[in-house]
């Protein structure tokens, strides 16, 4: 008999069959499947209101599909021990603002079951990786904008999950750090962690190694940054996705 | 021209906000029906227990056309049992010599209601025989403010618990950080209970010090036992805690949080116990057993005002605690609305 390690060794870090869901009569997805291979670093794009978000929480088990399979590491989900084993970061910056930063970290760490000496280094590392190291003992409320979203970030990495899913994580940090915080999602998928992120932003697209275009809750597009431009003739990816939207809406 | 299209706009986000709407027009209807309801019945009729009554006393309490019930008892146990149970307001001896008057005491109004009747009873029917009062609860001094205290100190922990509860679990979801908390292992049962614990400690604060403010500076009579009146004070504020939270998820701002106030607050004030209820139709008086403050309020008064022990109070408290379980309960299972595991 094989243990789990060993079965999440050769399985795809997520699994998607023939996903549907809808809220109401209004259909958001519709018929996606798609497998993302460990330590990979995917990319979903799209424009506002496609799904990618209620993709993403049907990926992590947080949201049920209407019909379709989801597994993640080899497991069909939802399931709750899986909530151990990723790192989420949606759209809002969700913190306790009454909190310090390191109250924040704190208590999501212990939600992991994290503590004492490994949730102290734990906390400086994630910390460390998005530079709030001096302001730890800060309370959230007197936070900027792109400081929130760096500790949001750090919460995410607190429990060294297998697979990170970051929904809009540099949205609001200027480019130096969004600069270094990309180095360390590059380095992260190195040490065989998944990155699932979407985005708006077409450079931060192009560092991706796959990308899956989401339109009208379809998966239009699903290639390499260079495959797409090359499919489509176009020089950037902006055009490359103009061009692959009005094709599938000629379609419909 | 700015004006126009600020109030358009208004007008606009009324419309669209139906819940806002109703409230505007049905919750002031709402509330005075419940003030018809409770002022505007019969009169309240105490009931006197009598013992050895002359027919000459009888006669005169039906030609005063008194709004009391009159209930005739051969021996002076069998109507004290009967006072100390409930069912009397009063008890009056009144064979030869000077009667003897035994209030139940605990509602100021009800006692004066009773002292007036007496007192034109017996001097119709013999000159100046002023009747000896007695108390079995409280006394001569106990103002109304004692009557109704208890029930305001159930009220007000009530009250305020159920408001915090409710926005900070609201804001939990309105931030994001609900979502964020279900995005760990966390089980849906251990955030109700984590919420629970939380608040529950400064439920029993405010409880203890709600307890020692009224008693000691504020001088309220008080018969029973401290110890009593926080176990029933925090029960009353975990059954607001668990009411608050679970309402909380069918609201989505702060302002309808205080939407539930005239919707679940002010008619249990109603029906708990500050209002004699007797001038109520019978079967509307039945509303108040779904009404937690009901019980609460109850307990209160019966430790604050007559001393009552674990055999008074075990009913109450079994209730709360069972409103509090079943509260919970419902909570976990709204949770499923957020994460369907």
């Amino acid at each position: 008999m094989r243990s789990m390690s060993d079965v999440s060794q050769i399985c795809p870090a997520i699994e998607l069959q023939d996903i549907s869901r809808a809220f109401g009569k209004r259909k958001v997805l519709s018929g996606i499947t798609l497998t993302i291979p460990k330590g990979e670093l995917f990319g979903l794009l799209g424009p506002s209101g496609s799904g990618k978000t209620t993709l993403v929480k049907i990926m992590t088990g947080i949201d049920r599909a209407d019909s379709g399979t989801v597994h993640m590491l080899g497991e069909t989900m939802p399931q709750l021990k899986m909530l151990q084993t990723f790192g989420y970061m949606a759209q809002s910056d969700a913190l306790y603002n009454e909190l310090t930063g390191k109250q924040n970290l704190a208590f999501f760490g212990a939600m992991f079951g994290l503590k004492g000496r490994a949730l102290e280094s734990r906390i400086q590392y994630a910390a460390g990786l998005v530079s709030l190291n001096e302001h730890l003992n800060v309370q959230t409320s007197a936070y900027s904008g792109g400081m929130k979203r760096r500790l949001s970030l750090a919460i995410a990495l607190l429990h060294e999950p297998k697979l990170l899913v970051l929904d809009e994580p540099t949205v609001g940090i200027d480019p130096v750090l969004r600069k270094s915080i990309w180095r360390e999602l590059v380095h992260l998928t190195k040490q065989g962690i998944t990155i699932i992120l979407t985005t708006h932003v077409m450079d931060e697209a192009e560092k991706c190694d796959r990308l899956g275009l989401i339109q009208n809750g379809k998966l239009i597009a699903l290639n390499t940054p260079e495959a797409i431009k090359l499919n489509t003739g176009s020089s950037t990816l902006e055009d490359a996705f103009i061009a692959l939207g009005e094709r599938a809406g000629e379609r419909e | 021209m700015r004006v126009r299209a600020l109030a358009v706009r208004i007008v606009n986000q009324f419309l669209r906000d139906k819940r806002t709407l109703a409230l505007l027009f049905l919750a002031p209807l709402l509330i005075l029906s419940l003030m018809k309801l409770v002022f505007g019945g019969q009169a309240i009729s105490p009931v006197i227990g009598i013992i050895d009554a002359p027919a000459a006393l009888t006669d005169k309490f039906e030609q005063l056309n008194a709004e009391a019930e009159i209930v005739l008892y051969d021996n002076y146990d069998i109507a004290k049992a009967a006072l100390q149970a409930g069912e009397l307001d009063a008890v009056l001896q009144a064979g030869s010599g000077i009667p003897e008057l035994m209030l139940e005491g605990s509602d100021p109004s009800v006692n004066r209601a009773i002292l007036l009747l007496v007192q034109n009873a017996t001097r119709i029917e013999g000159g100046h025989n002023a009747p000896v009062v007695n108390y079995l609860h409280g006394g001569p001094d106990l103002a109304p403010f004692d009557a109704f205290g208890p029930v305001l100190i159930g009220f007000f922990s009530f009250f305020f618990v159920f408001l915090l509860a409710g926005v900070s679990f609201l804001r939990e979801r309105t931030s994001g950080t609900l979502e964020r908390l279900l995005a760990t292992p966390i089980r849906r049962s251990e955030i109700v209970a984590g919420y629970l614990a939380g608040f529950g400690i400064f439920t029993l604060l405010q409880a203890t010090l709600i307890a020692w403010y009224s008693v000691h500076v504020l001088g309220l009579h008080m018969a029973g036992s401290i110890g009593s009146m926080l176990l029933i004070n925090v029960l009353l504020s975990l059954t607001a805690l668990t009411l608050g939270t679970l309402l909380s998820s069918f609201a989505s701002s702060e302002f309808q949080i205080i939407q539930f106030i005239p919707i679940v607050i002010v008619p249990q004030a109603f029906f708990s116990g500050l209002f004699n209820l007797d001038a109520m139709n019978p079967w509307l008086q039945k509303l108040s057993l779904i009404m937690p403050l009901t019980y609460g309020a109850d307990a209160m008064q019966g430790i604050m005002l007559r001393g009552e022990g674990w055999s008074d109070l075990q009913l109450d408290v079994y209730v709360l605690i069972g409103f509090s379980v079943l509260f919970a309960l419902m909570n976990v299972v709204a949770l499923k609305k957020h994460r369907r595991m």
